[in-house]
């Protein structure tokens, strides 16, 4: 084909030009989402600790405050409020006496992970509240875990009791099929939903499984109440 | 007559209308079926996801026009890729700006808008060519026939699916959502059906033009 033409195809632009042209487009591009972040950023930030908060007086029905605090195998520590690596968060009541503590789980759903957030209280060593934080399950049916409220009337007092060492939970928690629970420690499913319960409940387990021991040993450095 | 596709478009009321009717994006060319099915299941997910595309359309539109004459013809795909991928970033942290709730429901398919064939679709084959007022007014128009599309299945699929519309309860508890229409099947029933009835609406409205200009000549 090429031997055929008469006629050389017109030299394009150098390498230059191009380089020069995309760098220049690649510039435009670089400042307007630097400018977008730095617009978007305080608001963004904003939402999420709004949504967390909201998320915690949801589980942690008598909390007014929110102290943040990290617990893992070195210790319980209490972090500054802007801190974004909690995972424990103690709520406390208008007096200032601690109310509770919400603590997150996930596991995976039909989707994607499920992730959840539960309150928890000391006093009855039970499960208070629990909300949806993030899952992408098909509307109408794996995502009434969020709003079903037969489902949510699973978490209002859920057996998380230890063991009399403290070293483990007594009875891990488990999703049994709609209308099998037995036991105080048993979510009862939502029928049409298997797969997102039982997320859920394997989410609470093994975040139940690991944390509360540590919380069992390291309870002495919560702070009971903020204003003695 | 066959117009040298090669000139500028006279802007023209046309040049906006063409999206919403003659070339809508879902309905005549079928372009982007990814997010008209995915993030249809209520309305305010529809919304939201047309608005977005939207303003990348514009915004991209706007951008490709004014660099038109500084881009050189073989790295132009590259550079659109660039400019829609910055306008859809920009669209990303505005969604989360605005509400947490609707960047969660709409998932992924925010990022994807990039992959979106209508927005390198016009850039390519409109504002590339076109002055920007041009492609300002036939991005606002294709953005606009996107949304209204995406509105058409969201608006059945949630008042189907879940008895309510943006949000608010329709039919009372006693209503048993059909839930079909929320799922996955259910987008590709209401597709059919509204691209059914575009089907039918453009085959009588082009059975009706040569009469009316019979009857206009004969007077």
């Amino acid at each position: 084909m090429s031997e055929q033409s008469p006629i050389a195809p017109p030299p394009g632009p150098g390498s230059l030009r191009l380089i020069v042209s995309l760098g220049l487009i690649a510039m435009i591009s670089g400042l307007f989402i630097v400018l977008s972040v730095q617009l978007t950023r305080e608001k963004i930030a904003h939402n999420k600790q709004v949504a967390l908060e909201k998320a915690i007086f949801a589980v942690l029905p008598d909390a007014t405050q929110v102290v943040k605090y990290k617990l893992d195998e070195s210790g319980l520590v209490q972090l500054p409020n802007e801190a974004t690596d909690a995972n424990l968060y103690a709520g406390y009541n208008a007096a200032g006496h601690l109310a509770g503590l919400a603590m997150e789980g996930s596991a995976r759903g039909y989707q994607d992970v499920v992730k959840v957030l539960y309150g928890y209280s000391l006093e009855k060593e039970a499960i208070i509240g629990m909300t949806v934080l993030e899952s992408t399950e098909t509307p109408g049916l794996g995502d009434r875990a969020n709003n079903d409220p037969e489902f949510h009337g699973n978490f209002k007092n859920l057996d998380a009791s230890l063991t009399g060492d403290g070293s483990a939970v007594a009875n891990p928690i488990v999703t049994v099929k709609n209308g099998k629970k037995e036991h105080p420690w048993q979510i009862d499913g939502i029928s049409g939903a298997t797969v997102t319960s039982t997320a859920v409940g394997n989410g609470i387990r093994e975040s139940t499984n690991r944390l509360l021991p540590l919380l069992h040993q390291y309870q002495g450095s919560l702070v009971e109440n903020l204003n003695p | 007559m066959v117009k040298d596709p090669r000139l500028p478009d006279p802007l023209s009321w046309q040049t906006f209308t063409t999206g919403l009717w003659k070339e809508n994006p879902v309905f005549v060319m079928l372009l982007g079926l990814c997010p008209t099915l995915a993030v249809t299941n209520s309305a305010i997910n529809a919304l939201s996801m047309g608005l977005a595309t939207t303003f990348v359309l514009v915004c991209s539109g706007v951008l490709v026009s004014l660099l038109r004459k500084v881009i050189p013809k073989q790295v132009r795909i590259a550079s659109y890729i660039i400019i829609i991928a910055t306008f859809v970033t920009m669209a990303d942290y505005a969604i989360q700006a605005i509400s947490l709730d609707i960047y969660k429901a709409l998932g992924a398919f925010i990022q994807l808008i990039v992959v979106n064939c209508i927005i390198l679709g016009r850039a390519e084959a409109y504002a590339s060519k076109n002055p920007v007022s041009n492609a300002f007014i036939n991005a606002l128009g294709m953005g606009v026939g996107f949304t209204f599309a995406l509105l058409c299945l969201g608006m059945v699929r949630e008042v189907l699916g879940m008895g309510s519309l943006f949000g608010v309860h329709l039919f009372g508890p006693a209503f048993q959502p059909w839930a079909v229409f929320v799922l996955p099947p259910g987008g590709f029933f209401v597709l059919a059906f509204w691209l059914w009835l575009f089907a039918v609406a453009r085959k009588r409205t082009a059975r009706a033009q040569p009469a009316t200009k019979e009857v206009a000549d004969a007077a």
